[in-house]
């Protein structure tokens, strides 16, 4: 058998003694119940209370156990809240940007677009909730490889199909890519999937900083690209949009 | 709805601003709105419920007034503007509730009834005498129901000591809470303009919508002396100069909140219909300029008034739970752990297994008006699951949107082309869907969500000239989304039939009252 870690034992054994029922412990309790030094029972509880396994009691100083740990077995964020919470900031982003916003998730291999904001101009459009978008080519997608490690294994694993000549498929330059997009916070797609279209994404996250999604915008290259960039501008207003929407989620109790 | 929304100035196309209060039932908020009709800084304070027995509810409309104005200068920090760089300031508000003040000064003689108080239940049913709650319906366009403010000011007057002496001696005035806050910010005791604007008076039971003015025969009836009653005034015009912090500001509209959410979704053709999905639904449609009389249940209101432009009418059903049904589904039945999970529990299945799910909590309201009726789930087998039952939970809302669609064009013989929806339940994609499909319509999301404060927006720009006309005010409504029919003529008949026979299920349950 591998070697095992002493403290993560000590962690679950301090999670054991505060599991069941409406259990609150002090310090010396706990210390003496598994027959560690009080230096080292604080050092546990102090992490595992920074981690939110573990809340102390503002009055008594007594330790019980956190809401953190009802929410890992339950911790998917509902694809429907995250459009609850988007709503007001993507027709935002719509209206500054005056392009199509989308707000997509990882879905199986792909992007599952969950949200859709037309473009604020009279055209007639249809509303693309529920479609899907390629992981390695589009903007969405390669924000949730960049930032999701399942979405990346998804994207490696499966097939990066040459949509245009500009798409990138080779494993290599897909990773030097996505380093990239990891470095400045946010992704482009220059005709890479659809000829005459580009779109910039920048990544959501949820209070615990984990990527739940991507927001961005898609309009005809000559609108929002100057050159072989993206304009500044769209690129801040999507970031500003993705970091209003990660704020929000901040804030939300499961 | 999100209170923290705000963004800087700045990042707008600069001044000049229109400032909208919305004096709401569970709080006031203020939000500044920039030429394109954009957000550019929300402010909102929550005031107290005051329960002093079951179906009583009042508020304290000195607090309401302090936090207006709070709010209104919250508002403006948050955007980083002063009062100069605001053209005009409107006002929309929770309609019905009513208060009476001493007009020399300012302080209410009682908490401020609020629409949903059910005190006055008994007095309406004695004032109906032998002809019923209709009684009053072909001046008014409403039936004797407690929501209206006539039968809360009799209330008031028959309830607090010496009242009605002081009020015939002329010291006493009354408002909905649009006068309230308008004599409040143009002076109050002090000169402040007591007036009211044609939505709201047309939720008095008083006010005569053929003549558009303050009916004797029916103040006579209800016991009201005239010498309470605001001056009635158009929705959009200077009423008269803020004082104070904003001396000279320029208050330039009223509207009651579901007529500015008309206003704001720019319904100003004869045909177009909004509907407002929050706890409960209201929908409203424009029928011009011609009030409309409903033998199906609907009232008739006036939607909006533009300076001395003609008044144009609506016809207006509401559904009293559709929210709530989801906050139930969540709360009293724990099927969901927030509200937006009930899209993702009916998404799971395919159609609705066979049940229907009618929420007469309290009733049917339009256009039933069945009081003897309660809830039902109908239509079940082992096969239901509470996937199918959070999928008749939203059909619900879209069952109940058809009949109210269907008694309006009845009434009107005007063809709905589509519904301009908006409110918190508009996330929801599964139902706009369902609603477009059981219409046969499309329905239509605007890109500003809070139409509410947006219309009193309008009105009040365009009474200071900010806006030139109604045209202009179209070319800022944009669509942000749009849901197209997509079931078949043969299954939404016989989902319509399913659900008929449902709701004729929860009638007569309450067996005494029928």
């Amino acid at each position: 058998m591998a070697r095992t870690i002493q403290s993560l034992e000590r962690a679950a054994a301090v999670l054991r003694l505060l599991a069941g029922g409406e259990r609150r412990l002090g310090l010396s309790e706990i210390a003496s119940a598994l027959d560690l030094a009080k230096g080292t029972a604080h050092g546990l509880l102090r992490t595992l209370q920074q981690e939110g396994f573990v809340e102390q009691e503002a009055v008594t100083g007594r330790y019980q156990l956190g809401a953190e740990l009802l929410r890992l077995g339950n911790s998917y964020l509902d694809v429907h809240e995250l459009r609850a919470r988007a709503l007001v900031w993507t027709d935002d982003l719509a209206r500054s940007s005056g392009e199509s916003v989308y707000l997509g998730v990882l879905h199986q291999q792909g992007v599952l677009i969950v949200h859709h904001v037309f473009r604020p101009d009279d055209s007639r459009q249809v509303l693309e909730v529920g479609a899907m978008q390629p992981l390695h080519s589009t903007a969405l997608g390669k924000v949730l490889c960049a930032f999701d490690p399942v979405a990346h294994s998804e994207a490696l694993d499966g097939r990066r199909t040459d949509f245009t000549e500009r798409t990138v498929t080779g494993e290599d330059r897909f990773e030097t890519l996505l380093e990239t997009v990891r470095a400045r916070g946010w992704a482009a797609d220059v005709e890479e999937t659809w000829d005459g279209l580009a779109s910039v994404a920048a990544p959501i996250h949820d209070r615990r900083r984990m990527p739940v999604g991507a927001v961005g915008i898609t309009g005809a290259v000559e609108r929002v690209c100057e050159g072989e960039e993206l304009l500044p501008r769209l690129v801040a207003a999507v970031r500003d949009t993705a970091r209003a929407v990660s704020r929000d989620l901040g804030a939300l109790r499961f | 709805m999100s209170e923290t929304h705000s963004t800087h100035a700045s990042a707008h196309g600069g001044g000049p601003f229109i400032a909208a209060i919305d004096q709401g039932t569970t709080s006031s908020r203020c939000i500044v709105f920039d030429k394109d009709g954009r957000i550019v800084a929300v402010d909102q304070k929550e005031h107290e419920q005051i329960l002093p027995k079951p179906g009583w509810v009042e508020h304290d409309a000195s607090e309401i007034w302090t936090n207006v104005q709070q709010v209104v200068a919250g508002a403006l920090e948050k955007a980083g503007i002063t009062r100069e760089d605001v053209l005009a300031l409107g006002i929309t508000n929770q309609r019905e509730t009513t208060v009476l003040w001493e007009k020399a000064t300012g302080r209410p003689v009682h908490n401020a009834i609020v629409w949903q108080d059910t005190r006055t239940d008994a007095l309406c049913k004695e004032l109906g005498r032998n002809v019923g709650q209709d009684r009053f319906r072909r001046e008014t366009g409403l039936p004797l129901a407690s929501y209206f403010a006539g039968p809360k000011i009799r209330w008031l007057l028959d309830n607090v000591d010496g009242l009605r002496e002081r009020a015939e001696n002329g010291e006493i005035l009354f408002g909905t809470m649009d006068s309230w806050v308008i004599w409040n910010l143009t002076g109050g005791p002090d000169g402040g303009k007591h007036v009211t604007d044609v939505t709201n008076a047309s939720r008095t039971m008083l006010m005569n919508l053929h003549t558009m003015a303050w009916d004797e025969k029916i103040c006579a009836s209800i016991g009201i002396p005239m010498a309470l009653l605001p001056e009635i005034r158009s929705s959009s015009e200077v009423y008269g100069e803020a004082t104070g912090e904003l001396a000279g500001l320029p208050v330039a509209s009223a509207l009651g909140d579901q007529q500015a959410a008309l206003f704001g979704q720019t319904c100003f053709e004869q045909g177009e219909a909004k509907s407002t999905y929050g706890t409960g639904t209201f929908l409203l449609m424009n029928t011009g300029h011609e009030p409309v009389n409903s033998y199906n249940g609907l009232l008739t209101t006036v939607g909006y008034r533009i300076g001395d432009q003609q008044p144009v009418f609506a016809l207006e059903g509401s559904i009293a739970v559709t929210g709530s049904l989801v906050q139930w589904m969540r709360d009293q039945m724990g099927l969901i752990n927030s509200a937006a999970e009930i899209e993702t529990l009916a998404s799971s299945v395919e159609d609705n297994g066979g049940a229907y799910f009618v929420p007469a909590f309290s009733g049917l309201f339009a256009p039933y008006w069945r009081s003897d009726a309660r809830g039902v789930i109908a239509g079940l087998t082992r096969y239901v699951t509470k996937a199918h039952l959070a999928r008749a939970v939203l059909e619900a809302t879209a069952w109940q949107t058809r009949e109210i669609v269907d008694a309006m064009q009845k009434d009107s013989d005007v063809e709905l082309a589509a519904l301009k929806v908006d409110g918190g339940m508009t996330a929801n994609n599964l139902l706009m869907q369902t609603i477009s499909d059981v219409l046969d319509a499309p329905v239509v999301r605007p890109m500003v969500a809070e139409t509410t404060c947006l219309g009193a927006a309008y009105a009040a720009g365009l009474a200071v000239g900010f806006w030139s006309d109604t045209d202009e005010l179209r070319a800022n409504w944009k669509r942000a989304a749009e849901w197209t029919p997509r079931m078949d003529a043969e299954t939404r008949e016989r989902e319509y039939r399913n659900w008929l026979k449902a709701v004729e299920r929860t009638m007569g349950w309450i067996e005494e009252e029928n």
